[in-house]
């Protein structure tokens, strides 16, 4: 186990720069989900820690070491796949060996090691079969499998269980996370998935265009995004955004929408008189059919239950956007209902899009 | 509607049949020739068999013409040529597949450039490259002008075969702890087994049956290859048909034998299960 530094590290593939300064320091036996649109830079990161790809500028340490110019052999780190990576002409058990056979790990030491793994995945059945023998599940496991029989350094997983289906990776989930409680490795953990990264991780790192835009534990990004794009990208349905102007009354703020309903705060946010913001709201914060003072008049376009509550997808002028609510009494909603904003649940984002 | 699919099959097997026949036929010839006594083959005009077969073209070959030497000199040079060509070409095809260096582009365009021209025209100036060398009467020389011919054309199938293979599978036995050598002698390769068969068959029959610079280079009977030998069946005078279609046959069990013996590893799907696809 060790901690992972990295400094100030760029990459440019020729001269189209594709990680722009990322600085990030990964504690002992920490699990680090890296989340981020498809080419924000992900694996290309997670591909300069293993050592595969060359760093352009800045550092990276292993324990405190240096390893930029370490080939990958000598990191003593451990990685899984998206495409599982198996040897395809190898039994299962000889995929999961190798990496002790290289090492010349002694032959009884390699077999009680390999069984250990073996039964703590369920492979044992398994053992003299072919990867192209395997339904997908089980090959996930291998690739597993062949990561934890040596102790490495770290894990790094690029999207392990992008293609399994819904219920296998729920499994899968729980189950890396119950690794992780065991072996308490460092762990590097890219995925697209929000449940993954919000129920693995002990810290997010929420990248964007190669950028770090926010790093912290998952209820932090979920509560405090630092800016619209956190804001838009962690949370299943995503937050509401509503664009409008910011006006001070007296002692009271006021958020006008574009479209011209006021919303009064009651407070003051931290923002210009008169300057452009946009506001976000969770669309569980969303209050339906509350009448009162401070209502707004909305208008039901869809319901989409979920079996677990219900997506309500509502138009407020012309702006769209939506409600969870576990109320089925909102199931067969239609036309006009009050809708009310609560403003402890606002965030407020200025017009470079950083929260205030 | 059944008729009609019945009937498109049958056209599609006939077609099938009439390629086969096609293909084979002077195969059919070469067999039937070779076992025609001596006294029916000018006498019976043309027949599909004849009315009576007989090995002693086989044995004649076998027993009082110089054609296990030229057979042995054949394979002599065939083998070594194809091993010596699949070996550098899995190298050079790995580096061309994996590596970006300097000087790529322009290798690949010299490896190209080198087939676009008629052999016949290199045929003067390697003969003045080889013989102040004294390679000129000799297999060494001729492996080593079939080597140069055959590298490029197997070098680009051995990168095709590499391009293949994830690249995934030696980056996870990289960080699995093998260095970039192992990961390609121990991982890549044993995956490339159809492709290195192919290759190995290719250039095998490629130099088995090369004719020109064989008879450009080989002036004596001690040095020629089997092409070259069945030439020797042509005198002066005549054309001793029935033994050189004996020897024709003999020659064909060799490029037989290694297809059945690298059938095996043609068979393709072996990378399946590598990846999720
Ligand atoms: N070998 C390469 N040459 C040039 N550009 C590359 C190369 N590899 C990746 N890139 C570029 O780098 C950027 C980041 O790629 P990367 O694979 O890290 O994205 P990612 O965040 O992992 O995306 P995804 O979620 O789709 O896997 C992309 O814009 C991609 O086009
Ligand atoms: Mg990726």
């Amino acid at each position: 186990m060790a901690s992972i530094d990295i400094a100030h590290v760029q990459k440019s593939y020729g001269i189209h720069p594709v990680l722009h300064g990322v600085d990030l320091e990964i504690k002992d036996g920490e699990f680090v989900v890296l989340v981020g649109p498809s080419g924000c830079g992900k694996s290309t990161l997670l591909r300069m820690i293993a050592g595969l790809e060359a760093v352009t500028e800045g550092e990276i340490r292993i324990a405190g070491k240096r390893v930029n110019d370490l080939a990958p052999k000598d990191r003593d780190i451990a990685m899984v796949f998206q495409s599982y990576a198996l040897y395809p002409h190898m039994s299962v058990e000889k995929n999961m060996s190798y990496s002790l056979r290289l090492r010349k790990t002694a032959k009884d030491k390699i077999a009680s090691v390999v069984a250990g793994a073996a039964s703590k995945l369920g492979l044992d059945p398994l053992m003299e079969r072919r990867p192209k023998a395997l339904s997908g599940g089980q090959r996930q496991r291998v690739a597993m499998g062949r990561a934890i029989v040596r102790q490495p350094k770290a894990f790094l997983f690029d999207e392990p269980l992008s293609n399994l289906d819904a219920r296998l990776r729920e499994q899968m989930r729980a189950e890396i996370k119950k690794l992780h409680q065991d072996l308490g490795a460092t762990s590097i953990y890219v995925t697209h998935d929000q449940i993954e990264a919000m129920t693995l991780a002990d810290r997010i790192v929420a990248m964007h265009g190669g950028i770090i835009q926010q790093v912290g534990s998952p209820l932090e990004l979920y509560d405090n995004p630092a800016n619209l794009f956190v804001a838009g990208f962690i949370g299943s349905p995503g937050m509401n955004f509503f664009d409008g102007r910011y006006m001070v009354s007296g002692e009271n703020g006021n958020f006008v929408l574009t479209g011209g309903v006021v919303l009064p705060l009651g407070s003051n946010a931290n923002l210009a008189d008169g300057s452009r913001a946009t506001l976000g709201i969770r669309p569980e914060h969303v209050v339906l059919g509350a009448e009162g003072p401070n209502a707004l008049k909305a208008t039901v376009d869809l319901v989409e239950p979920t079996g677990f509550g219900i997506i309500v997808h509502l138009k407020l002028g012309p702006v769209a956007f939506k409600a969870f609510t576990l109320d089925r009494r909102f199931l067969g909603m239609h036309g006009d209902v009050a809708v009310r904003l609560p403003v402890p649940n606002l965030h407020f984002f200025n017009e470079e899009g950083r929260k205030v | 509607m059944t008729g009609k699919r019945i009937l498109s099959t049958l056209a599609h097997r006939l077609a099938i049949l009439a390629y086969v026949a096609f293909a084979l036929f002077p195969l059919y010839w070469l067999l039937k020739v070779s076992v025609t006594p001596n006294n029916l083959l000018y006498s019976e005009g043309i027949r599909m068999w004849p009315s009576q077969t007989s090995f002693e073209h086989f044995e004649f070959v076998l027993r009082h013409s110089e054609f296990p030497t030229f057979f042995k000199n054949s394979l002599i040079v065939s083998g070594s040529t194809a091993v010596i060509v699949t070996v550098l070409a899995s190298l050079a095809g790995y580096a061309m597949s994996r590596f970006n260096f300097r000087g790529k582009y322009w290798i690949v365009t010299l490896m190209l450039l080198t087939q676009m021209f008629p052999l016949v025209m290199l045929v003067a100036p390697i003969f003045k490259m080889l013989s102040p060398l004294g390679l000129t009467n000799s297999l060494t020389g001729l492996v080593i002008v079939y080597t140069a011919f055959n590298v490029p054309f197997a070098t680009f199938l051995m990168q095709s075969f590499f391009d293949g293979i994830p690249k995934d599978l030696e980056e996870a036995a990289m960080i699995d702890g093998a260095t970039q050598f192992v990961a390609f002698r121990q991982i890549i390769l044993p995956l490339t087994l159809p492709g290195i068969a192919a290759t190995l068959g290719f250039v095998f029959t490629a130099a088995w049956s090369e004719l020109l610079f064989s008879l450009m280079l080989i002036s004596g009977n001690d040095a020629a290859t089997f092409p070259v030998g069945l030439l020797s069946f042509v005198s002066k005078f005549s054309v001793d048909f029935g033994q050189m279609m004996a020897a024709g046959v003999m020659a064909l069990i060799p490029a037989c034998l290694f297809f059945l013996l690298i059938q095996r590893y043609l068979v393709q799907g072996l990378t399946a299960g590598a990846v999720k696809g």
